[in-house]
């Protein structure tokens, strides 16, 4: 067995850490959510919260008070050349390094593309568990071979192409280590009262970890914004063409919306992936979710079903979207959907003067 | 002679992406062993990439997996693709598996090859869906890694030295993978290990010409061909294809392993060498609808409209 929480103790607890994930001295919003959870599952266990924050220069310096604003306790702050751009090899020994030296029980990654190159080989390196993709983690308990854990991470993910949500646990290594899927977990509200300490970690890279060069960064302006929307209008394979995606389109322009789509039409060639919905895309809660022609399998359901509200629309009255729904119209979304828009455009009107119905066509 | 050496790292899945009516139960959950088995496809387009540059640039391409007997059904669509070798891992002690313990085998299978200039794998598995194997496979042999490679921009081949036991030095891959809106390029020195996405290409299909060949010529040759990689006497066979001429047209090295061929630590394998356990697992079942159906009408739609504007769900 390997020894719980190892054996150097340079912490007296041993506590919960987001490794943070930043580009430009902004950090990932999966980042930021995760110290919220990182919080709570903090607070059960009566230990802090610690942030690992890497990178080059003042950019990534001046992002510690946030992350202490958002719920860390302890910022790790590794400042070096070599971390400059996120890249495997240095970051898994700084990551690697500082979980040895200061042992805390849970160490939590976005499951971004980032987190998912990072977490893997830090875990092979530590030889410990690691789940991958959460979408929930609580603190339990759990008996096995007459032995009895306490104060366990629960690692809740969908598998099996999110047929089955399976609960994991790593009862016997530390630290307990797991990706979080994006949009899952709350966004904790920033406090700027709140107090934190700033520890400069020292890093030096072996040359070895140097030999892997980015040649270019690419990042395209983010068009779609899906996870900040109000409204989510998303069409599937009941759209039946690209000129039927333009209904779809034009329905969450008049209201204000934003486009997705189930994978299906993304595989179709009708709209770009970007606008993908579900578990191989983007999750999202949105007020309202109107799902145009979506049979609603269960990749689909795990992006959509928090929405607030959820209006399916399907000539299928057993599609499965139905179940997950709480409005649904039985019927052709063609007809439907010019329906929807005309109901829009004049109660809009009736009820506030200041839109203008004929601006949004 | 080729001068790339890659090794290829697959794995047989349950057909997760397709589930048909006959493997629901009737409490609206999956029964799994009734699930078709595929050849997980990220897995596929990482063997295409390294059929690809064999033909591009000529390479030795072998093709791995751990499994049990039956996962040497993708072996075999592997060399009916075009791979050179393959090597079944199994053995009852590679059981229950996690994605820690099930990098250990692999990442001694690659060094009982003797290593490679390139490891390929899929980036994820369609039953897991982790993305993990691939990146602790890497760390295990010491390679860097590039995991969602979408293109394979460059690979130049090492140079290899006449003397010091032909050493190997000097290549390097370059290769693009997705981030999140948009890429990346990166550039490792040879070896690496590479993950590969669905973007990457469309695989080829076997071909037929092979799939022919080791049938027809497996019949006359060796009548048992497909029983050979099952054999627990040997752990490597060469398998030479006859055409019907008797002349050999194609040899395909066929090797399986256990954990004392993989000179394993039994400790770190299958279930034991495994930190994660698995609690609990929820069949996701398909709640009692409970929508409030809605007239297809302009008055329904009218009405449902009105109450959303009314409870400030639609602004």
């Amino acid at each position: 067995m390997d020894s719980l929480a190892g054996g150097a103790k340079t912490a007296s607890r041993h506590d919960v850490w987001v490794v943070v994930e930043q580009h430009d001295g902004v950090a990932a919003e999966v980042s930021l959510e995760l110290l919220g959870r990182a919080r709570e599952l903090a607070h059960r266990l009566g230990v802090g919260v610690g942030a690992v924050l890497a990178g080059a220069g003042e950019a990534a310096k001046a992002l510690a008070p946030a992350l202490v604003a958002r719920g860390a306790d302890t910022v790790y702050l590794a400042d070096h050349e070599a971390l400059a751009d996120y890249l495997a090899l240095p970051y898994a020994r700084l990551v690697a390094g500082l979980i040895r030296a200061h042992t805390p029980q849970i160490v939590l990654y976005g499951a971004t593309t980032t987190g998912r190159d990072l977490a893997p080989r830090v875990a092979s390196a530590l030889r410990t568990g690691l789940t991958a993709d959460c979408t929930d983690l609580r603190i339990g308990d759990h008996s096995m071979k007459d032995m009895e854990y306490t104060d366990l991470l629960y690692q809740v993910r969908p598998a099996f192409g999110g047929n089955i949500i399976a609960t994991i646990i790593s009862p016997e290594h530390r630290p307990q280590m797991a990706t979080v899927r994006e949009g899952v977990m709350v966004m904790p509200a920033a406090d700027p009262e709140r107090s934190g300490e700033v520890v400069t970690v020292d890093f030096a890279p072996d040359p070895a970890d140097l030999a892997v060069r980015l040649v270019r960064r690419v990042q395209e302006e983010k068009r779609v914004d899906l996870k900040g929307a109000r409204v989510v209008v998303s069409g599937g394979v009941g759209v039946g063409s690209r000129e039927g995606f333009a209904l779809v389109e034009e329905l969450a322009r008049t209201l204000g919306g934003v486009v997705g789509a189930s994978r299906a039409a993304v595989d179709a060639g009708w709209v770009a992936h970007d606008h993908q919905v579900g578990q191989t895309g983007t999750t999202v809660r949105p007020k309202l979710y109107i799902a145009c022609g979506i049979s609603g399998s269960v990749q689909h359901r795990a992006g959509m079903d928090q929405s607030a509200r959820i209006l399916a629309i399907n000539s299928d009255p057993g599609a499965p979207i139905f179940s997950v729904a709480h409005y649904g119209i039985v019927g052709d979304l063609h007809k439907v959907i010019p329906l929807l828009i005309r109901a829009y455009r004049t109660k809009g009107a009736a009820g506030d003067g200041a839109a203008a119905p004929g601006g949004a066509s | 002679m080729p001068q790339l050496r890659i090794v290829v790292l697959v794995k047989q899945v349950p057909d997760t992406a397709n589930v048909t009516g006959e493997a629901m139960k009737e409490d609206g959950t999956i029964n799994r062993a009734a699930l078709p088995t595929v050849f997980n496809p990220e897995d596929l387009n990482a063997l295409e990439e390294a059929l690809k540059l064999k033909d591009r640039l000529g390479a030795r391409v072998t093709v791995a997996t751990m499994g049990p007997p039956a996962a040497a059904q993708v072996l075999r669509e592997s060399l009916y693709r075009g791979a050179d070798e393959v090597v079944l891992l199994t053995d009852k002690a590679f059981a229950g598996a996690d994605t820690l313990a099930t990098s250990y085998a692999l990442s001694l299978a690659v060094r009982k090859l003797g290593g490679a200039d390139l490891v390929l794998c899929g980036r994820q598995a369609i039953d897991g869906d982790t993305a993990q194997v691939g990146p602790q496979t890497a760390e295990k042999l010491g390679y860097p890694q590039i995991t969602c490679v979408s293109r394979i921009d460059e690979v130049r081949p090492p140079v290899v030295a006449a003397v010091s036991g032909g050493r190997r030095a000097g290549g390097h891959v370059t290769a693009t993978r997705s981030i999140e809106g948009g890429f990346e390029t990166l550039t490792s020195p040879l070896p690496c290990l590479l993950t590969v996405t669905g973007e990457a290409n469309e695989p080829r299909p076997p071909s037929v010409k092979l799939v022919m060949t080791y049938k027809n010529a497996a019949a006359e040759a060796l009548p048992d061909y497909d029983d050979s990689y099952l054999d627990p006497e040997s752990d490597e066979a060469e398998v030479c294809m006859l055409d019907r001429h008797g002349r050999p047209v194609c040899r395909a090295k066929v090797l399986q392993w256990d954990h004392v061929a993989l000179e394993a630590d039994r400790e770190s394998l299958g279930l034991r060498g495994s930190p994660t356990r698995v609690k609990e697992i929820e069949s996701v079942v398909l709640a009692q609808s409970e929508a409030r159906m809605v007239e297809p009408s302009e008055a329904g739609v009218n009405e449902l409209v009105h109450e959303l504007i009314e409870e400030h769900i639609l602004g």
